[in-house]
């Protein structure tokens, strides 16, 4: 298979410029010709919606929430990039550009994340002008703060509530779409098969949440804007539904996986307390501004975190990575977490924990201070643990919290399927091996703002045909299967629930695909998962029927996703043979443990192509070949 | 610890509902309410019973999913808390908890805790939005907006959407809703053009829904579980005013609905 970005030709400053100038346009009387379905209203699913009822094309967008409000986006906290330079500290397209690379590790697509960098300018003036309540100065000029990763100060924020007021702004302009009767909006109603017709994505078969219906939508072209699959780890940051339900169904359609084995472990997390647990909460990289890191310098030590003097803390990162300190990037910050806990310095009950101690800014700009840049943040930690942060340090463990893998798409944003477009974290393009904070929110809202309206004319100018009537062949058949997997999750009635191999499935990724990673262990998961699996459908019990709003079926059928694609992210991360970004293969590492990275061997953008539920997936690639820029060991110290 | 449940059960929105009891199995006080109701469900579940639906999804408080009336209370004891972040320390062993849906009539009941708030988002379709084409915004720092503003702004625009002011309501009024929702919008100045027409068409849409007045309680703050002040209900009726005022002299048109 072929692999190729279509990338514009050019200089890397002007190719976006240019594929503007010429890319095909769809002229306004016919643009309401065509449909199109996007599928969630995340970041990039409500802005990429809104966008294009915007401009004249017939919408259709789904979510499985009760509103297109409630999409996780939501609950990113600390803010969102762009290369303004209000600072005057240096920042330019070309510095938040290399950061994000770098921070990356040298494997995302030169081009896109080049793009990103470019538009993110846009995106402020676009939210500012929609109403976000952005942080401000005492002049009434827009407030930044520093985040990891990057030596200038480049982050938008709206208190601890980027992600909600981002989302909210996103959800305003679709909700006046939908208000104009330019997008139809479809709640309670999730994807559960993409229809390919003739090779080209076609439509969807979606079930509604509350009466059952198995439903048809034929379109132009669709959009998965579906978000990560962290939740294969069952404990995450992520929501509870949150689920990779449309993209894996999209794989086993044809389209190519891209490096599932990079997710990303979020340095500052409330550690785990038991194993009723639900969800981890993260605690805003944003924190590390102020806080500094640190355990104890001997192993056991039992003494309150006030009682231990100075001499006997290590602040690891800022001894490790003196440059950056406590806003080393989140992979680097997170393995560094593992390894002084591993070396028996965690604290907390379990042992899996490390301090964020704000003594020393409390003593320096005051309690007032501290409460108005992270009030509600500290408000979070108190009700979850009970304690109280102003006075003792926080406790935190790293925890899954992004997947940077994802469908491959090209500079179109469309998959290897033509007519499929993915954006936002259900792609692969912009984070390369570890993406750096405040940067997803940017690339959703790129995405569905200033890509995908532009890049989908190109696409639908090309197509013959027009859309398949809903009894089309393809519709049928793919209905069908669609019918048949809920009848035999229903039918089974087994001994098990849908939670205790979703929790069981946890431990095994946790434990082999977690932050470390080696070939035993991965290939102990590779034989695990498959036999998870097939217990699965043969010993789950499902209560209720399909006709009904039935929780334990909607939640089946996602985890019986999640037991292909947790084997998948295995299948990669044993066949990456390097460590970079979250990615961390112990046998590869420098003498002083960091990663190893191999770019002769595994520069490239890794490609599954699905066989078949009998066969093992074929891996592809696609070369990374950097023009602008030099592949350069990550150096944070 | 154990508790007692009294919780709702009703199998759609066409059929009658009541409560039903159940005792909890050995509870950690450091588990979330619903993480408490995730234990309970894999109990029933395990006995081939249908587990009791309840809507959650973030669990950090912030996507406004998650619901339920504790006690007779929304969101249930805390102040300022939802109740994906109530922990089971906040009862004692042996309590009887009684959780229903949020009760209003613009939110039917779906299933067993889980109510249909689709009416907000009608709501915000008549008018919740600044009409900015994509593309076409000036540079964000065109404009100052003073810090009091945006803050103020932003004390707005932090509710969640979850719907517990309409549950506390005895009128299930929606005002506090809406009022933080035009509020945010009225207060910036890129929202200021569209000010008359947004509070026209979003009180009409409220009215449509079925949601009833605001008799001035403010049981709706007090539940909140992001503490939206009651003055935004006060801010949005003198906007209101207002509109009306310009509408009757002729400077508003008339036609208010949708974008």
């Amino acid at each position: 298979m072929n692999f190729d970005a279509k990338i514009p030709s050019g200089p890397l400053p002007q190719k976006w410029d240019r594929y503007l100038t010429e890319a095909k346009l769809v002229s306004p009387n016919n643009k309401r010709k065509y449909e199109l379905i996007v599928v969630g209203a995340g970041l990039a699913g409500a802005s990429a919606a809104a966008s294009l009822g915007e401009l004249g094309y017939k919408v259709k967008c789904f979510v499985f929430h009760d509103s297109p409000r409630r999409a996780h986006s939501i609950a990113a906290q600390g803010g969102i990039n762009a290369a303004k330079n209000y600072q005057n500290d240096g920042d330019s397209v070309e510095r938040l550009f290399y950061d994000t690379i770098k921070g990356g590790d040298f494997r995302s697509r030169e081009a896109n994340v080049y793009r990103l960098a470019q538009v993110s300018v846009k995106i402020i003036d676009q939210c500012v002008a929609q109403g976000v309540p952005f942080a401000r100065e005492y002049g009434g000029l827009l407030a930044n703060r520093s985040f990891g990763g990057a030596q200038v100060a480049r982050t938008f924020y709206a208190r601890g509530q980027t992600g909600q007021q981002l989302l909210l702004g996103a959800y305003s302009a679709l909700s006046r779409q939908v208000g104009l009767g330019t997008v139809a909006m479809h709640t309670y109603e999730e994807m559960l098969d993409l229809v390919v017709v003739d090779g080209h994505a076609k439509g969807i078969i979606t079930r509604n949440l509350v009466s059952g219906e198995i439903a048809c939508h034929a379109a132009d072209a669709v959009i998965l804007a579906t978000g990560g699959y962290g939740n294969v780890f069952n404990l995450s940051t992520y929501a509870r539904g949150s689920n990779a339900t449309a993209i894996w169904r999209a794989y086993r359609r044809g389209a190519c996986f891209s490096n599932p084995c990079f997710t990303q472990i979020h340095p500052t997390c409330i550690p785990v307390s038991g194993d009723y647990q639900s969800k981890l909460t993260l605690m805003s990289e944003s924190l590390r501004n102020d806080g500094r890191i640190w355990v104890p310098k001997n192993v056991g030590e039992k003494r309150a975190p006030g009682d231990i003097p100075e001499s006997e803390r290590d602040y690891y990162l800022e001894r490790m990575y003196p440059s950056y300190g406590n806003l080393a990037p989140r992979d680097i910050s997170s393995r560094a977490a593992k390894r002084v806990c591993d070396e028996g310095r965690g604290v907390g009950e379990s042992g899996l924990g490390v301090y964020l101690d704000f003594s020393d800014a409390i003593n320096r700009l005051g309690l007032d201070t501290i409460r108005e840049r992270y009030g509600n943040l500290f408000d979070i930690y108190k009700e979850i643990t009970d304690e109280n942060a102003y006075e003792v340090p926080m406790r935190i463990f790293p925890a899954v919290h992004y997947t940077m893998g994802g469908l491959w798409v090209d500079y179109n944003l469309m998959s290897n399927v033509p007519g499929l477009f993915v954006l936002g974290e259900a792609n692969f393009s912009d984070h390369g091996a570890n993406r750096l904070g405040a940067s997803a929110l940017m690339q959703g809202l790129a995405d569905g703002y200033f890509v995908i309206p532009y890049t989908i004319g190109n696409y639908l100018t090309g197509i013959k045909g027009g859309r398949p009537a809903v009894d089309h062949a393809d519709f049928r058949r793919t209905e069908e299967e669609v019918r048949a997997r809920l009848k035999r999750l229903l039918e089974n009635k087994g001994k098990r629930t849908v939670q205790s191999f979703h929790k069981e499935l946890g431990k095994i990724m946790w434990d082999h695909c977690g932050m470390g990673r080696n070939e035993e262990g991965l290939k102990k998961a590779i034989e695990l998962i498959p036999q998870l699996r097939a217990e699965f459908w043969e010993n789950v019990t499902v209560p209720g029927s399909g006709e009904e709003l039935n929780q334990s079926l909607e939640r089946a059928g996602r985890v019986a996703d999640f037991l292909e694609l947790g084997e998948l992210m295995c299948r990669d991360a044993l066949d990456r043979r390097e460590s970079c970004g979250g990615h961390f293969r112990e046998e590869f590492q420098t003498e002083d443990g960091e990663a190893l990275r191999n770019d002769e061997d595994y520069g490239f953008v890794s490609c599954w192509e699905h066989q078949g539920d009998d066969k093992a997936p074929v891996r592809h690639r696609e070369p990374l070949d950097y023009e602008h820029i030099q592949m350069a060991v990550r150096n944070y110290k | 610890m154990k508790v007692r449940l009294k919780v709702w059960r009703q199998k759609n929105d066409r059929t009658a509902g009541s409560f039903e009891h159940y005792d909890t199995p050995d509870l950690n006080p450091n588990m979330s309410f619903l993480e408490m109701l995730d234990v309970v469900n894999e109990v029933l579940t395990e006995k081939g019973a249908d587990p009791i639906a309840f809507d959650h999804d973030c669990r950090e408080g912030i996507c406004g999913t998650c619901s339920l009336t504790i006690n007779g209370k929304p969101h249930g004891p805390h102040r300022g808390v939802a109740t994906c972040q109530t922990y089971m320390r906040s009862f004692r062993d042996g309590d009887t908890i009684t959780v229903e849906p949020f009760r209003a009539d613009p939110f039917p009941v779906m299933r067993d805790l889980i109510v249909n708030r689709a009416a907000f988002d009608k709501i915000m379709q008549s008018g919740g939005f600044i009409s900015v084409r994509t593309g076409a915004a000036p540079d964000a720092n065109t404009i100052p907006i003073s810090k009091e503003v945006a803050d103020l702004a932003m004390d707005a625009a932090a509710c969640i959407g979850c719907g517990a002011c309409v549950a506390a309501c005895k009128n299930a009024s929606a005002m506090l809703f809406v009022s933080a929702k035009a509020s945010q919008l009225n207060l910036l100045p890129q929202g200021k053009p569209e000010k008359d027409r947004r509070v026209l068409a979003m009180v009409q849409a409220m009215d449509e829904a079925g949601f009833g007045n605001c008799t001035n309680q403010y049981e709706c703050s007090a539940v909140c579980p992001k503490l939206i002040s009651e003055d935004f209900i006060a801010r949005m009726n003198r906007d209101y005013m207002a509109a009306t005022f310009r509408q009757t002299f002729g400077s508003v048109p008339s036609t208010v609905v949708g974008g």
